[in-house]
Formats: structure tokens, sequence, C-alpha cells
């Protein structure tokens, strides 16, 4: 089937709704400010990104030799500032790339999870990007889901090959893209469950106004097309100028895991990798064939054919409010969809309170209560 | 971390270093700006800046927990108030959260007036009817971003960068995060400086049109040359710590103390979250 009349098909208010909303995105990204998520969320992500926090912060004090410290500041430091650089694209646009893929495929994503977080708390706190109570959900989005897939990626792709291989670069290519649109799902699920469960009595969003029908098309397309791919070719092409300039660069990762603890160093992190990877894969497997999004196009096409825009207007609403709280709203397949949101949410809280349960055995060793910010 | 893909106003070949020159001057300049009145005096200058970061968290609560507009309206005065007395110039308050940071939050706001089903609050021409949920959920998004950013930027402004991270001791952060969070900022500044100079060399030496090739080869030369001094420039700033005694433990010199002035700050914004909670529910 050809496109064209595909697209015809759309009405023109949609594709102008679609438009305006892949502007926002492209443009904000997946920095989430205060507001759009309701504070339950914003613990219940803080929550869940604690423990990546804690085996970041563990692997620093393992690793450290304190020589550690400076390269993770110098790389939150330049993660930073790589993200005002402005990519040229075809066309004479420019964007910018996260450059978390980067992070991780240089620190590994233990570590490139404390840099990126501590790049997004510098941007909250100070440049007001991104909102202060969503901090953990933008630090989970970003700087767990998104090192962790690439480097898982990267790994995969580039693993035992010799360092002058083309496979590094695809890699790294792959890894960003995959991992930066993984990233804008799950921020889209996050936006997507507020409607769900946060309005008045009315029904009255009380958040982020858009349903995953909305929010999950309207994030990771644009994502998909056009942030990932800067994302990929930023990753690629630094990946690429490193091998033939800076090889030493791109083992540092390599070098650190040479600790004494490395057996148990490499077991956990295969095990975290592994953990990310599926928990990560299964909702998209099961999403694929669910037609959420054919389904629901479908049923409005018929609407349409039906009646005059207005009352596709009042169809379509209808088909979008019906906010239960057991995720079982009729015809959007958003009943499968909360499955698989509560299936990831009980993993991951899962893990995190065997996490923090070994914590508490093992650790309390570590407490120094001193702080400071001098060199 | 944000992308933006912003459309070219010109079609100049070397337009992406001029613009990525005006990013990075546009951060420094934000940064002294905010430094410069965070030592100004003030009220909330003069609160202890623990008190701070916890007041602002619980604000934030409030305004994210409430369920009337009237309540987020009243603490986003509140926050006008408190920019008032704390040396913020209030133009440049009221402009910096409205216009710059949720201009996007009317964008994604917009569509709700329309598509978010219930009565109908107007008809527009073309059948398009705005419906009153429509226009409380937009007014909801609007105004909880808007004041939410409010408090933050207010907290920022009032707060030297140091004490925040101090702060942040009292939030359980640990120290080693802490010492990377003060590494990190102040060598931001450094590395904003080096990209700042490679691009205006590099810029001095451009006679022709680039391709878009050349342009993203050099946008990765640099990068990737920014990432080499960085990894250099970690190895030197580790060897000075060592030289300074530096073993492992940061330690830090100052504390802070509460004064009767912050207990009482401490009571009325106590205060105030509470009242904005119970009339919020």
């Amino acid at each position: 089937m050809s496109l064209k009349p595909l697209i015809q098909k759309i009405p023109r208010w949609m594709l102008l709704y679609y438009t305006l909303f892949a502007l926002w995105v492209g443009t904000t990204a997946m920095h989430i400010p205060d507001g759009y998520l309701s504070p339950v969320t914003c613990i219940v992500m803080f929550v869940l990104a604690l423990p990546f926090w804690v085996r970041g912060v563990q692997k620093l004090r393992e690793k450290m030799s304190a020589k550690n410290i400076p390269i993770v500041a110098l790389f939150a430091a330049f993660s930073f500032v790589v993200m005002m650089f402005n990519v040229p694209l075809p066309g004479g646009t420019t964007a910018h790339a996260v450059g978390g893929a980067l992070a991780a495929i240089i620190l590994g994503p233990e570590i490139a999870t404390i840099a990126i977080s501590i790049a997004l708390v510098i941007q909250a706190f100070f440049f007001g990007d991104g909102g202060i109570l969503a901090i953990g959900a933008n630090c989970f989005n970003m700087a767990i889901v998104l090192p962790y897939v690439s480097y898982a990626i990267y790994q995969a792709i580039s693993k035992h090959v010799a360092l002058n291989s083309k496979r590094w670069i695809v890699g790294a290519a792959v890894g960003g893209w995959a991992g930066l649109t993984i990233a804008s799902f799950f921020a889209a699920v996050e936006f997507g469950i507020q409607p769900l469960l946060w309005h008045t009595a009315d029904g009255t969003p009380l958040y982020a106004p858009y349903p995953l029908s909305v929010s999950i098309p309207a994030m990771v397309i644009p994502h998909a097309l056009i942030a990932s791919v800067i994302e990929a070719l930023v990753t690629a092409l630094v990946v690429a100028y490193l091998m033939r300039v800076n090889q030493p660069a791109l083992e540092i990762v390599n070098k650190t895991q040479i600790t004494p603890e490395t057996t148990s160093f490499v077991r956990w992190r295969a095990l975290w990798v592994g953990l990310a990877a599926l928990i990560v894969i299964t909702p998209i497997g099961l999403l694929a064939p669910g037609t959420a999004w054919g389904e629901w196009g479908a049923e409005e096409l018929t609407a349409r054919g039906l009646s005059f825009v207005p009352k596709g207007f009042q169809q379509l609403s209808g088909l979008w409010s019906a906010p239960m709280p057991d995720y079982n709203v009729p015809a959007l397949g958003n009943a499968n969809i909360g499955y698989i949101l509560s299936a990831v949410v009980g993993i991951l809280i899962i893990i995190g309170v065997a996490w923090l349960f070994s914590m508490l055995i093992t650790s309390s060793k570590n407490k120094s209560s001193e702080i400071s910010t001098s060199k | 971390m944000s992308q933006s893909a912003q459309p070219s106003r010109s079609r100049s070949r070397s337009g992406f270093i001029e613009r990525t020159l005006v990013d990075i001057n546009k951060t420094l300049e934000q940064s002294i700006f905010a430094e410069k009145i965070s030592r100004q005096k003030g009220l909330l200058q003069a609160v202890d800046p623990r008190l701070k970061v916890i007041a602002m968290i619980m604000l934030l609560f409030a305004v994210s927990l409430s369920h009337h507009l009237t309540v987020i309206a009243a603490l986003y005065f509140c926050a006008l108030a408190l920019a008032a007395v704390s040396a913020v110039p209030l133009g440049f308050f009221i402009k910096r959260v409205w216009v710059f940071i949720p201009f996007f939050t009317g964008i994604i706001a917009l569509p709700a007036l329309f598509i978010t089903p219930g009565p109908t609050l107007l008809s527009l021409p073309l059948g398009i009817v705005i419906t009153r949920t429509g226009a409380m959920t937009a007014l909801f998004l609007l105004l909880r971003v808007g004041t939410s950013v409010s408090f933050a930027v207010l907290f920022v402004l009032s707060t030297p960068w140091n004490n925040v991270l101090k702060a942040m001791g009292i939030l359980r952060v640990p120290d080693v995060v802490v010492l990377v969070l003060g590494m990190s900022y102040r060598y931001i500044h450094l590395l904003l400086h080096i990209a700042n100079d490679m691009f205006l060399s590099r810029k001095s030496r451009i006679l022709r049109r680039m391709s878009g090739a050349e342009e993203r080869r050099l946008m990765a030369a640099t990068s990737g040359t920014l990432l080499g001094k960085s990894l250099q420039l970690s190895s030197e700033v580790y060897l000075a710590m060592e030289s300074r005694g530096y073993r492992g433990y940061p330690r830090t010199m100052d504390r802070f103390r509460m004064y009767w002035f912050d207990w009482v700050a401490a009571l009325v914004v106590s205060f105030v979250i509470a009242v904005s909670i119970w009339f919020g529910r």
C-alpha cells in the first residue's frame, strides 16, 4: 500500500496537532519540567532510579583510588558543554545531541549514570532545564535507560573486535539511536499514565493531559526520526574521531575494570545490563503486535466516515476519556500497556528492594559525613 | 539533556559555529548573572540554604499536589513577593519564567483545549470547540509549570552554588556525588571557555563555505578534542588534589548555623505549605 492515500486519510487537525506536539517534543525533548508529572509519579521514578545511583556511587568508590572523581566530574562537565554544540544537519538546520551514549561508551553505564545525572541536576537547579521534583524521572530516562541500553548494544556489536574495526563506529551509532529512542518511550509512558491516574471528579486531567495512545507515538516517532538519529550521528562521529587520534580514551572503560574485584564486577555488570535489556525489550515486543495505535486509527476513521468533524471529535473524546483506575481503557489496548507497565514497575521495585536490602546488609562502612566542594 | 531542532534563520554555511558560540556565551552570562544576584542583600539571601532547599522542595510538592487553580495562583504570588524582597528584578523574573522556560508548555497545552472531552466553553468557526475541561487542563498545566519554575529560579538566584552543594548534604546526597557536582560545575565554566576559544579560532580561519559533511567532521573533531582535553585535565586535577593532601575524603570548612531569623522563616514557610496543601486538596 502506498503511503500517500494513507496520509490523506488522516484528518487535517490531527496532522496539525501532531506537528505541534512533535515540535514541542523536538525542542524540549525529555527534560520533563515540574507540573507534568504527579508528585506520586515523581517519587516512584525517584525510587526506581535510586538503586542505579547507589550502584554508580559504589562503583565510583570501589574503583576509586580517588582518581575517578576528576574523570567523572570532567565528563559531566564535558556532557554539559557538548550538549551546547550545534550539530549541522542537511538543509542548514542544527540540533543538539545528548551525549549519553558517548558517556556510557567511555565510562561504562554505571558511572555514566552518575555523570549524566550530575549534568541533569546542574541543568535543573541552575538553568531551569527540567524540573526539580522530576529529577528522578529525568534521570531514569536519560541517565539510566539511555546509557544502559546504548552500552549493551555497543558492547554486543563491538566486543572482541580489533580497535580499528568499523564495528566500533556501527555499535556506537546503533547504541546511541536505540538508547535515546527507548528512553523517549519511557518518558512517553510516564506522560501517558498521568491522565489515567490523576484527574478531578469531572475528568479534568491534573497533570500532563495526553493518554498513552497519544504520548507514545508523539514522543517515540519524532525521537526515532530526528533526535535519536542526531545522537547516533554524534556518537559515531566522535568515536570515529577518537579511534583515529585518541584511542586510549576508548579504553578507559576496560582499564578501570582491571581491579582486584574484576570477577564480581563483571558478574554484576552482566546482571544489570541483562536485566535492563530484558525490561526494556519486554514491553516493546508485546507492544508491536498490540495494535494500540492502528486499532485506534481505524476506529477513528470509521467514526469520521459516519459523521462530520464535531461528532468525530466527540467520538474520539469518548475513546480518550474513560480514565479507569485499573487501566481498563476500551479500544486502546491500554489494558495491555497497563499490564506491561505494572510488570515493569513491579520488576524494578523488586530489584530496588532487593538492592536496598543488600545495601543495608553489606555497607555502612563508607560513611563519611563531611562534604566539600573544594578539590 | 536537551536536543532542539531549530530551523536556521539564515542559510549561511558556517552558521552552526556562530550558533554554538551564542549558546556558550548565553550560558556563561546566565551563570554570572545568577551569581551576582545571589551575592546581593535580600530576604532570601539571608536564609539558611538548608532551609531553602527543604522549603523549595516542599513548596514544589504543594504546587504539585494542589487540585485548585486558586491555590497555585496564590503560591505564584508568594513567589513574586519573595522575588521583590530578594533583589531579583521583577521584570526579569517574570520574563524568565513566562517567556523562556514554559514557552513550549503552551504548545503542548494548546491541543488539550480542543480534544479534552467536556462541556462546551466556546464554539469557534469550523466546528472547533473549546471545552471547559480542556481549558481547565491547559490552565492547570501552564500555571503549575510556571509556578514550579518560579520557585526553582528563585532558589537558584538567591543561593550561591557552593551553598547549594553544601545544602545537598542534608538531603543525604553522598559526599562523593556532592564533590563531583562541585567540580563539574567549576569545570563546566573552564570547558565552556575552552570550547569558545576553539570555535572562535576555527571561525577566524574559515575562508569559504563548508559542505555539510565537512561541518559535521569539524563538529566531531571539536567534540573529540574537547573530550581529550577534559581527560587530560582530569588527571592534572587529580595530581593537584593529591599534592594538596587529598586522601579520598573530602572535608568542608564552614558549617551552617540556624539563627532566630531562620527559625521564623521556617515557621512561616511551614505555615504557607500546610495551608496550601490543606486548601489544595
